[in-house]
């Protein structure tokens, strides 16, 4: 058979063409990757349920204060089971703003953004009864939910449950704090009552879209109550500084 | 002799419309928004709502895999918002049922490239640095090309695409000091290095 030179080309320049916008074999590789979907098992699912009952090596979490927020009688554990310092506190702030803000909203007064769109409201932590509840009964609350709150024990890993409820304290301790806990070059920087704080003295806007920030509050230029009824070793000395 | 000229002009000519439609966008598929089985708008949960992109992908700052979310993590607001939704019916179907959304994926890597996204994300490349400003997206769409130049670009060069570790997840960054110290000084402090070998990706 003779094909001619210049069909053979065009055949080339077609073969090429073809190549250029379709994938090959090695892209698409019998595999699984993270997610992706089984023909295999019924449920169509690559990742598979361990057996039920089933402790994996090292993640037995016996110790219950850390793990659960209770002590041996099954009672919220009134102190930290890990050492907060700031960089907890800080780690707590980052946390805090990733997966409670948008319900309890960024200084825990419970008007997030997505009550504000019609979920229930949860209570202020700045209220009597959650001032003065143990630090347990947070890390419960994060670990297992509570009323209308699912659980959010596979967003949020036990350490950063913890360092979580550090902040929820540092909040409830800046919510009452005041103005002689600053130090003296701080106070300044403290809007006089009435005046709007100045655009770097709010906080950074949960979203940048919405113009609302009425419910961000300035700082309180009066002081009300005094600092206390923090659990034990939650009321920071340092705290993190509020951009 | 002209028989060979034509053997050769046509060459060129196929290798030339080769290169055109393998970079087409209509071939990486850039900028295309994938049809979902839902249409999650990253645009009203970023955009609006002001959501953080951790709360729902978990593990992009510690694992390779910054994970879809599990319907449950939708159902954290949906028990209570847009219950009655009908667009909405597949997530409560989904959690009814226990079976996964089949969610289409939109950045897909070939099966011969690693890809790890806690490396990048800990040394300080931006979410909007590869997956544009996802708050306008309202169906997620495919920004770069994600060709092999493409990631090149950015591992013979990362300085320029380097933001502090706060401003991971922001969008619409502006670098607060010139991008040429800022990124000179984050290439140090994050011991980031020009990554260009092939058993970077390929291993």
């Amino acid at each position: 058979m003779k094909i001619s030179p210049i069909a053979a080309s065009a055949l080339a320049v077609l073969s090429f063409a073809a190549l250029g916008c379709s994938r090959l074999d090695m892209q698409d590789q019998p595999k699984y990757r993270p997610q992706r979907p089984s023909q295999f098992f019924a449920d169509g699912r690559s990742e598979r349920q361990p057996v039920e009952g089933t402790i994996a090596r090292g993640t037995l979490d016996e110790d219950t204060a850390f793990y659960q927020g209770k002590d041996a009688a099954g009672k919220d554990i009134e102190a930290f089971p890990i050492a907060v310092d700031k960089k907890v506190i800080e780690r707590g702030q980052q946390r805090y703003d990733i997966y409670c803000a948008p319900c309890h909203g960024r200084i825990g007064n419970g008007l997030g953004m997505i009550v504000r769109r019609g979920f229930k409201q949860p209570p202020s932590y700045h209220i009597d009864r959650l001032r003065q509840a143990p630090v347990g009964h947070f890390y419960d609350v994060i670990t297992n939910g509570y009323g209308a709150m699912l659980n959010y024990s596979a967003q949020v890993e036990p350490r950063d449950r913890w360092a979580i409820v550090a902040y929820i304290r540092a909040l409830q301790y800046a919510e009452n704090a005041n103005i002689n806990d600053l130090p003296q070059e701080a106070r300044s920087r403290i809007p006089a009552a009435g005046t709007a704080p100045s655009k770097a003295q709010q906080s950074e806007p949960i979203a940048p879209n919405d113009t609302d920030f009425s419910n961000f509050p300035a700082v309180p230029a009066t002081p009300s109550g005094v600092p206390g009824a923090a659990g034990a070793g939650a009321a920071p000395s340092n705290q993190p500084e509020r951009k | 002799m002209s028989i060979v000229i034509g053997v050769i002009v046509l060459g060129a000519a196929g290798g030339a419309l080769f290169e055109l439609i393998a970079d087409s966008r209509y071939a990486t598929r850039q900028g295309d928004a994938r049809e979902q089985p839902i249409p999650f708008s990253h645009m009203h949960h970023v955009g609006s709502m002001g959501i953080d992109c951790r709360y729902c992908h978990t593990s992009v700052d510690n694992s390779d895999w910054a994970v879809i979310p599990p319907t449950k993590t939708c159902m954290n607001c949906h028990s209570q918002i847009w219950v009655g939704s009908s667009t909405l019916e597949p997530v409560r179907e989904s959690y009814r049922t226990n079976q996964s959304i089949k969610w289409t994926k939109v950045y897909d890597l070939p099966d011969y490239v690693y890809f790890n996204h806690s490396i990048h994300v800990k040394k300080g490349v931006g979410c909007e640095t590869c997956h544009g400003r996802i708050d306008q997206q309202a169906l997620t769409w495919q920004e770069p090309s994600l060709q092999m130049r493409w990631c090149l670009d950015c591992h013979r060069n990362p300085a320029p695409n380097l933001r502090p570790a706060d401003k991971i997840t922001t969008m619409g960054y502006v670098p607060s000091e010139p991008q040429e110290v800022l990124g000179a000084r984050l290439m140090k402090e994050n011991h980031v290095q020009k990554l260009d070998t092939c058993w970077t990706c390929h291993r």
